[in-house]
């Protein structure tokens, strides 16, 4: 109604949008530009240096042909996809399940919590050589240390986001019926899904370098093997392309989970912007 | 019928044994009637909510009792529907799907709860705004949308706690008009816990004057006036403002 009203006035007034073209409204194309210079002088520069320190971008796109041919590439991939999804899925499933008792009871807290913070406060990496021991070198010992990575961020804001759901909105609960489990699941956790979100985007970052500190660590599949693999052999340009490739997939994947924060925490992103 | 039998309630500081206590309710006594508007007023801190949420279930009393058609009350009933101060809206869920949530949590069947549920909202005229998120619409449709959720699970008793107290003036009056309306058309017994006099008078047949330290009843004064009350302006008759002048005494003194 308001704004049929608006479009009357502004006919009325005969005034039209004024559409200038602007670069600055296409920031895609300084991006692309950017890049575009950045990858000439790159190659100019890396055909001067060394073959064994720098290698240039031609080369790295022949690497890359070759190894997504050889079919070596996607193979490597989906085992370092598939021990994250488990590992990740580990984490999601017991980080929000423990958080949301540790969230709800006082009692499953003071248990669980000097567990927590020991684990938490060790450097994660430091468990590695004797989670090696305890799990060999396969996919299990893989899942286990991006488990662990995954794991905290996702606890502690699980955590954190049950504890903040206001005593006034359980009320409500309470107050139409609600079973505890009713309470439980059409209160407690919707209001919390914004917090898990927010540490589930921590939680992704920290998955991929867990995956690939493994896989050094191991060395025997994945990308992080290849690493190892071709930094033995001084093939750079190879190198380069899983480095590249890692670095797509982290873009990917941050910007999924962003898409999906989004989604599900949209009420409370409006909710902040109007208050 | 509503009975409130020496009821008491006292908050005790929780890390701190030394403190006395806070005597929040001293040996109220309360009767309501079936279908009778009862508004409960007082100074901020003299215990209304206390009172209502005890009636609600929502908290324990000390001493005393309350029973509602002769059952004592030990937890929250669906004889007793709340409407909440500062709305007690579920921000992730719409219009429609809040005023559908008591009927979710009571089991009834999607298509029967929407259709009951739109029934509602149009009782509170907020047809048109189901899909709507409770922080896109104002505070006065927030609390429609609180009315209408109530409502939707017919109590015989409907508690409101301050309704109106997060709204501005004119849509205060507006909504105390659709108020009475709602009500005489429904059977509901209405406790409207307030702190404006003016408001106490307009909507009620009985206001019961609280007051702090402990907080306890000082005085109920019935408010005879003719209904409908919004015919007319009934804030004009010289029975309206004796009543304003009886009930400020009462609160001082
Ligand atoms: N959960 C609680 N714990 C401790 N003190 C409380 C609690 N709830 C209310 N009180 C105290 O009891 C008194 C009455 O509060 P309340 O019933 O909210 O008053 P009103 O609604 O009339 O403003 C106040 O002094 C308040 O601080
Ligand atoms: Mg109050």
């Amino acid at each position: 109604m308001a704004v049929s009203l608006d479009e009357q006035l502004i006919q009325e007034l005969a005034l039209r949008r004024e559409q200038r073209w602007s670069l600055y409204d296409h920031p895609n194309l300084i991006r692309a530009g950017s890049v575009m210079i950045f990858l000439i002088l790159w190659e100019f520069y890396g055909r001067r240096v060394d073959p064994l320190l720098l290698t240039y971008p031609t080369a790295v796109a022949w690497a890359a042909v070759q190894l997504i041919w050889s079919g070596e590439l996607i193979r490597q991939l989906l085992v370092s996809l598939g021990s994250l999804a488990a590992g990740f899925g580990a984490s999601l499933l017991l980080g929000v399940g423990l958080g949301v008792a540790m969230g709800r009871s006082r009692l499953a807290e003071a248990i669980l919590d000097p567990h927590v913070n020991a684990l938490y406060a060790t450097p994660q990496v430091a468990l590695i050589p004797l989670l090696m021991m305890w799990f060999g070198l396969g996919f299990g010992v893989k899942v286990v240390v991006i488990f662990l990575f995954v794991f905290f961020p996702i606890l502690i804001n699980t955590v954190s986001g049950v504890k903040n759901v206001s005593a006034s909105m359980v009320e409500v609960g309470r107050a139409y019926l609600a079973s505890e489990r009713q309470i439980l699941f059409k209160v407690v956790f919707p209001a919390a899904v914004p917090f898990i979100m927010a540490g589930v985007r921590l939680a992704v970052g920290r998955g991929l370098v867990g995956m690939i500190v493994a896989e050094l660590f191991t060395a025997i599949t994945g990308l992080g093997a290849m690493l190892t693999l071709y930094g033995n052999l001084f093939e750079t340009a190879r190198m380069f392309v899983v480095i590249i490739v890692l670095g797509l997939l982290g873009i990917g994947l941050i910007q999924a989970t962003q898409m999906l924060e989004r989604r599900m925490a949209r009420w409370k992103e409006t909710e902040r912007a109007v208050n | 019928m509503l009975e409130v039998r020496h009821l008491s309630k006292v908050f005790f500081e929780q890390n701190d044994s030394r403190k006395p206590g806070l005597v929040a309710l001293y040996d109220i006594c309360l009767t309501v009637r079936k279908k009778e508007f009862v508004c409960l007023l007082g100074p901020s801190g003299c215990g209304k909510t206390t009172l209502i949420r005890i009636v609600a279930g929502l908290l324990p009393a000390d001493r005393g009792e309350v029973l509602v058609n002769g059952n004592p009350v030990t937890s929250p009933g669906r004889d007793r529907c709340m409407v909440f101060q500062q709305f007690g809206l579920l921000p992730w869920r719409t219009v429609l799907g809040n005023v559908e949530f008591g009927l979710e949590i009571e089991g009834v069947p999607r298509e029967e709860r929407r259709d009951i549920s739109r029934k509602y909202l149009e009782l509170v005229g907020l047809n048109g705004f189901e899909d709507y998120y409770p922080h896109q619409i104002s505070g006065g449709m927030q609390q429609r949308v609180g009315i209408a959720r109530a409502l939707s699970k017919k109590p015989d008793i409907l508690l409101m706690d301050e309704p109106f107290g997060a709204v501005d003036a004119q849509t205060r009056e507006q909504l105390q008009e659709e108020l009475l309306k709602i009500w005489a058309k429904t059977d509901t017994t209405v406790i409207f816990v307030t702190h404006s006099i003016d408001e106490s008078i307009y909507l009620s047949d009985r206001v019961v004057v609280m007051h702090s330290r402990p907080g306890r009843i000082k005085e109920e004064v019935l408010v005879d006036l003719p209904r409908p009350r919004w015919e007319g302006d009934v804030k004009a008759d010289p029975r309206f403002a004796r009543l304003r002048t009886d009930i400020r005494e009462s609160l001082r003194g």
